[in-house]
């Protein structure tokens, strides 16, 4: 019995360690990932996997995006930043999403299959964002 | 004979009870309308319950069952898909976690939630052929772990007291 209470105590000790784990490896992430980003200054967008536009950052446009399945998401840029205005999927997380506008930064919308992606043209057009 | 069927039914509750808990999930989503596709993985209560109660091949088909059925009452195709690989994931990590016997149940459920969110998002890169979504896995890491500390606590309370009533499981 004292045995198994000890067995007990160890595995809740693991547990907590476990869990503090994942959230500094989180935190770490995040402060990485989304903090310290510098600002790009260009927007990708790619449809089903293949390239759709590429739209500078620094111009406010409003820009339909028709999607392969007959769908729509409508891109804005404003301020510097960009959004998706409406679309048509049932879920409308990329309608939900916040404004992006830090390098790297993207929305996507499940359904449709189209990524926004805030990107910086000096260097590359492919940043290097699970690093 | 007789304890088949109280088996069958038995597992037909647990799946009844796993659907539901999905539902409710759903119904609590709005509540989190920053973060996209954020879950509390409630079902993973009913799952965890019966991976220590009954062991893992209940657990899976209960599992596989309940995403079966999500899928066919509220989803997608799509949308089942990225769950399959979610439950495949969490499933295997589960079971493997649970006979190293080195965490409680809750460091099972944290296990188990947080690989739900990367199978998910492997599924989701490989289908939409993007990297892009590796970003969402650190916010997903910190909401699965605390989400699968809470389920953690709820299924290993749930364990505990259902030892009391040992009467139907």
């Amino acid at each position: 019995m004292g045995d198994n209470k000890k067995n007990n105590r160890n595995k809740i000790r693991n547990d907590i360690i476990f869990v503090a784990v994942l959230l500094f490896a989180a935190v770490v992430g995040i402060l990485y990932l989304f903090v310290f980003r510098e600002s790009g200054n260009t927007v990708k967008v790619t449809r089903g996997g293949e390239l759709y536009g590429i739209y500078s950052l620094s111009e406010d446009i409003t820009e339909d995006i028709h999607t392969v399945n007959g769908g729509l998401n409508r891109l804005v840029i404003k301020d510097g930043k960009a959004f998706v205005d409406s679309a048509s999927c049932p879920d409308g997380i990329c309608v939900a999403h916040p404004p992006v506008f830090r390098n790297g930064e993207s929305i996507v919308c499940l359904p449709n299959k189209v990524v926004v992606t805030v990107i910086s043209e000096n260097d590359g057009d492919s940043p290097d964002i699970i690093a | 004979m007789k304890n088949k069927a109280k088996n069958v039914a038995f597992l037909g509750l647990c799946t009844a009870l796993a659907l539901i808990l999905a539902y409710v999930e759903l119904l609590l989503q709005p509540l989190f309308p920053t973060i996209p596709g954020i879950k509390m993985g409630l079902p993973n209560i009913i799952i965890i319950f019966l991976l220590y109660k009954r062991g893992a091949v209940p657990a899976i088909w209960v599992s596989f069952l309940r995403m079966v059925l999500v899928s066919i009452l509220f989803g997608n195709v799509m949308a089942f898909s990225y769950s399959l690989a979610g439950g495949f994931l969490s499933m295997l990590v589960m079971i493997v976690l649970k006979r190293l016997n080195l965490m409680s149940e809750v460091g099972v459920s944290v296990a188990g939630g947080v690989c739900h969110n990367i199978g998910q998002i492997l599924m989701a890169m490989l289908l939409l052929e993007t990297v892009e979504l590796g970003y969402y896995m650190v916010i997903l890491t910190v909401t699965g772990t605390i989400a699968g500390v809470l389920v953690g606590l709820c299924g290993s309370m749930l364990i505990k007291h259902t030892k009391k009533s040992s009467k139907y499981c």
